[in-house]
């Protein structure tokens, strides 16, 4: 036993998307961020839990098909079981697809006697018609076996009880070894033998079985990792003369039966899922599967893309409308009490500059933010997520993927975009699940052509002051046309994003579109309580921590800036009087300009540093959209300069959490730089473009 | 199982129909790929359905629905049974 505060070490391992990331969570009580697709967890993460009797470190691995590794993660999976010491190992498999998840369930027997086989979403499986014997499942493996729901907390007690009794236990006496075909058979009991001799007092603690040794050096996937354990524990496995006789000789005995090097890896793999599939037709029965109903119409060639828009449509929609009440309401309570704390300054007498960059700065850019931004973001991230637990983000990467294709690109990069809608760093980071790193980084670059969570309130409120306002009286028919112009808006993103991946695949990042396959998952029961609470308080909490730590100081800034004169005029005046005539140029302003450069580390505050700026000139009583738009016209805002706005927002660069992001996931600052001004030139020609055309009109 | 065995490309199993694997010819990270989500030799793949522009096709694969683009589906033979 360790003498740590904990008492034994689990890992966690499963294939992608079986719900691993569920456990974990329901167990360590930690937030890995889960979804309904394949490659949610990217890093090991690790977290701590209680039983009755005892406590756990839980370790969670990368998801993996397995553990002959090809990627980066299924690398870091492979050689944690392998390597990692823990002592046992929990592997979680998908009970609407046991026999894949089996086939990882075998490999892992294979060196980790100690396994528990955790088989997870029964309540779906029950759902699908499919049934499972748990019994002579656990009989035919040999190892315990518990049956759970994830997100149903009282299912999970079957598992840390038979964790306890596994852990606490001697190993499992009879854990079912994979059966090879007879020439491999013989060709590892050979090799196995010899290891076993050559090695008996260091084996125990390289920590590998024997025949596990053998089977990887003859079929050469994990020579120099073993050669490295032995190493350790001070053997050179390598210049051990007993032990490469018998490898040469076990090769021989393999290629006198028709087995050369080159089918070998074949034929294990084809051995383990055919073991496979052996335990699953004993103990699974299921009615033959077929494309779901939603599938066959949400992929359909007539209805697929229709929907998707639609879909697109009803989010925005429902997201507008539910933002007003509560937009208009927080904008009342937060102006009035700022009247109230302002009150309060003039009674303390404070000096005037105390007052001004606390209240007239710092609190009306945050009294804006949390007003005019916040409440759009609480109501779409959890319907976001309500997509994404539901499984609809696969099929439209699966609807896109050939337009990708098109692009030599990957199709999970519609994954990657879709994630951006909720934060582009999210979607950067998302890219991992992209194997071939040229894909990756097209998904990367082209990122933030999609507005995150934190833009898209911004080209809201633009449209409903500007270009809805007409159509007063009815509401609904209002935010419906916000939410179609919106759409307008999104889809000219993905335009973009389809665009520049093209362009980027022909010239900085050229090559041949890799392989692709892209797992389906069955629909799921969303968990809509928790996707409530959990996305709106994270949400909430996020968005109100980084206003707070961002835009009172640029509030406070711009107050001091506008404040302070230096030969007769202030401070703000000249910087945006130097951003002028570039952003006349592109039908903007100075002061728009600056409001973008100083909302680099958080896009949320760019509407509120520009109404600041202009309140220079005269403050507004309250926060509306008729108010905006007042504000906005009097400083000389048209229609044109508001479509120059909402293109500026879409297309101009990252904020400063997804540029770092980007550093870190592509490897330096000239992907960063890269990713600063793809979508920067981008914005501009378009604004360019637009105000030059809208010139040429007035003066025709 | 019938007496009549036909050879083809993945790629074109029709929609619906179902197939047995009889070899792989792709290399390196495809060949890997696939054998990874259980399209070794012997394994039965029927095709559920394909995209709204045509490619790629869906095909369920030991109790998963997996999308596969025509390119790839391309170098896995199968055969099918007449009578199956």
């Amino acid at each position: 036993m360790n003498n740590n505060s904990f008492d034994k070490t689990i890992a966690l391992a499963g294939n992608p998307n079986v719900g691993k990331s569920t456990v974990f969570n329901a167990l360590t009580g930690l937030h890995q961020h889960t979804g309904n697709w394949a490659g949610k967890t990217v890093e090991t993460a690790s977290g701590f839990f209680k039983t009755k009797a005892f406590s756990y470190r839980l370790v969670d691995i990368p998801g993996t098909y397995s553990l002959i590794a090809h990627s980066a993660e299924e690398e870091a999976a492979r050689d944690y079981i392998c390597f990692g010491k823990a002592d046992a190992a929990v592997v979680v498999c998908d009970a609407t697809c046991l026999e894949r998840g089996l086939n990882l369930v075998l490999q892992v027997m294979e060196i980790c006697p100690k396994t528990l086989v955790c088989v997870n979403m029964l309540d779906e499986a029950k759902r699908a018609g499919i049934k499972i014997d748990l019994k002579l499942l656990e009989k035919e493996l040999g190892v315990p076996v518990a049956g759970i729901t994830a997100h149903k907390k009282r299912t999970l007690k079957i598992l840390t009880d038979r964790l306890d009794e596994l852990c606490f236990s001697e190993a499992p006496k009879h854990p079912r070894k994979l059966k090879y075909i007879k020439p491999l058979e013989a060709a590892v009991r050979i090799t196995a033998k010899v290891i076993e001799h050559e090695l008996s007092l260091e084996l125990p603690e390289i920590g590998i079985p024997a025949e596990w040794a053998a089977l990887r050096l003859i079929d050469g996937t994990m020579i120099n990792e073993i050669s490295e354990r032995c190493k350790r524990s001070g053997r050179n496995i390598l210049e051990n003369s007993a032990i490469s006789e018998a490898l040469a000789q076990s090769k021989k005995l393999l290629s006198d039966n028709g087995i050369t090097e080159d089918i070998l890896q074949d034929k294990i793999v084809g051995c383990i899922y055919e073991n496979a599939e052996e335990i699953c037709k004993k103990t699974v029965t299921m009615p033959p599967r077929e494309a779901s109903k939603a599938d066959r119409i949400l992929t359909s060639r007539a209805f697929g893309f229709p929907i998707m828009i639609l879909m697109l449509l009803v989010v925005f929609w429902i997201t507008i409308i539910g933002a007003n009440y509560p937009s208009e309401y927080l904008g009342i309570a937060l102006f009035w009490l700022g009247d109230r704390i302002g009150e309060l300054f003039e009674m303390i007498n404070a000096p005037d500059w105390l007052s001004g960059i606390i209240v007239d700065g710092a609190y009306r850019v945050l009294a804006w933010v949390v007003s005019v931004m916040l409440p759009p973001m609480a109501i779409f991230f959890p319907l976001f997520t309500l997509l994404e637990d539901l499984g609809y983000l696969p099929r439209v990467a699966y609807n896109l993927d050939k337009p990708f294709h098109k692009c030599s690109a990957c199709g999970k990069q519609a994954l990657c975009m879709c994630m951006g809608f909720g934060c582009n760093a999210a979607g950067v980071t998302g890219a991992r699940i992209i194997d071939s790193r040229r894909e990756r980084l097209i998904a990367i670059l082209t990122n933030s052509l999609v507005p995150c969570n934190g833009r898209f309130p911004m080209i809201l409120a633009l449209i409903s002051a500007f270009f809805v306002s007409g159509a007063k009286g009815s509401g609904i028919l209002e935010s419906l046309l916000s939410a179609v112009i919106f759409t307008a808006v999104i889809v000219l993103g993905i335009m973009m994003t389809f665009l520049t991946s093209k362009i980027l695949a022909k010239t900085l990042l050229k090559g041949e579109p890799s392989s692709f396959t892209l797992e389906l998952p069955p629909f799921r029961k969303p968990q809509i309580g928790k996707i409530l609470i959990r996305s709106c308080l994270d949400r909430t909490v996020f968005v109100l921590g980084r206003a707070v730590a961002v835009a009172a100081p640029a509030g406070a800034v711009i107050w001091l800036l506008a404040n302070i004169s230096v030969f007769g005029n202030t401070l703000l005046s000249y910087i945006t009087g130097f951003f002028e005539p570039f952003g006349q140029l592109i039908g903007m302003d100075g002061a728009i300009i600056t409001a973008f450069l100083l909302g680099i580390p958080a896009n949320e505050i760019v509407i509120p540093l520009i109404v600041m700026i202009y309140e220079q000139s005269g403050v507004i009583a309250e926060i509306s959209t008729e108010q905006l738009y007042e504000l906005f016209t009097q400083n000389g805002w048209t229609v044109i300069t508001a479509i120059c706005v909402i293109i500026f927002t879409l297309f101009h660069f990252p904020c400063s959490t997804t540029l770092l992001t980007i550093k870190k996931e592509a490897g330096g600052w000239k992907w960063a730089a890269l990713a600063f001004f793809i979508p920067l030139i981008i914005g501009v020609a378009f604004c360019l473009v637009i105000n030059l055309f809208s010139m040429m009109f007035t003066m025709a | 199982m019938g007496d009549f065995v036909l050879d083809f490309p993945l790629c074109c199993l029709g929609v619906g129909k179902s197939a047995v694997v009889k070899s792989l010819s792709a290399h390196g990270a495809l060949r890997r790929r696939l054998s990874d989500i259980g399209v070794v030799e012997g394994a039965t793949v029927k095709c559920v359905g394909r995209s709204p522009l045509g490619d790629p096709a869906a095909y369920l694969v030991r109790g998963a629905v997996i999308a596969i683009r025509d390119c790839d589906s391309r170098s896995v033979t199968v055969e099918v049974c007449s009578v199956l």
